[in-house]
């Protein structure tokens, strides 16, 4: 599970390859070229990026013809948005606060 | 990991705070309160009142759900993809107060989820960070 996080956590730490997988989600399956057009980066680039996003499950290619479409998969993200542990963090903090508001507030 | 669409869960935090559950109901009831230890808001402690939270990374829409003065307080908690509810419950010790926060709730659907989160990538993230660490 840690692995799996951490994989899939380093793959959308880079905000190029965040903003490609982003587009595939947004836009739907596309080829390395139509998304090298819109990048900013250079093909191979895009291609290394696209290498990445695969190995971690979160896109999916498909042949045809003489080019290869890029898809998002979009379920490959749901072990990083368990909401739960995300808000028990989150609700914990909220309480500190509170507490500390309560010690500074008048009867 | 269980990700079916209809599946509801909860979060629970409680604590036992030492002030009485009228000074802890005014800070979960008064605006400029709220504003202080969770977001900047528009509540009203009327049932069926919408309003939101306001936080630098998006809002939460909420509604009224249920009061009761100094025992319980439930809103509805829709932001990020997740629609919830939360609901507060005081209840007077020797001491204090046991406060009681439970957020139940599911995801809507993966699509949603990552439209909410594309607003709040920085957010997100941090988030995500905080939560591989803990996995660690």
């Amino acid at each position: 599970m840690r692995d799996l996080h951490s994989a899939l956590f380093r793959s959308l730490a880079d905000p190029t390859r965040r903003a490609i997988f982003e587009r595939l989600c947004r836009d739907g399956e596309q080829t390395v070229g139509a998304l090298t057009t819109k990048s900013g980066v250079s093909q191979p680039a895009v291609s290394k990026h696209l290498g990445v996003l695969k190995e971690a499950g979160l896109v999916r290619d498909r042949r045809e013809g003489r080019e290869i479409h890029y898809s998002a998969q979009r379920n490959a993200l749901a072990p990083l948005i368990d909401w739960t542990s995300q808000m028990a963090g989150y609700w914990q903090s909220r309480f500190d606060k509170l507490e500390d508001l309560l010690k500074r507030m008048d009867q | 990991m269980n990700t079916a669409a209809t599946e509801t869960r909860s979060v629970i935090v409680e604590r036992e705070i030492p002030f009485p559950p009228e000074k802890i109901w005014r800070a979960l009831t008064q605006p400029h309160l709220i504003e202080e230890w969770l977001m900047k808001n528009d509540f009203q402690p009327v049932v069926g009142h919408s309003f939101n939270l306001r936080g630098d990374w998006g809002a939460v829409d909420c509604r009224v759900l249920e009061i009761e003065a100094n025992k319980t307080l439930s809103y509805t908690w829709d932001a990020m993809g997740l629609t919830s509810t939360v609901t507060w419950t005081l209840t007077a010790t020797g001491s204090g107060t046991h406060l009681r926060m439970e957020q139940a709730g599911f995801r809507t659907d993966q699509q949603q989820a990552f439209q909410g989160a594309k607003y709040g990538w920085q957010k997100f993230f941090a988030s995500l960070e905080q939560v591989v660490a803990r996995a660690g």
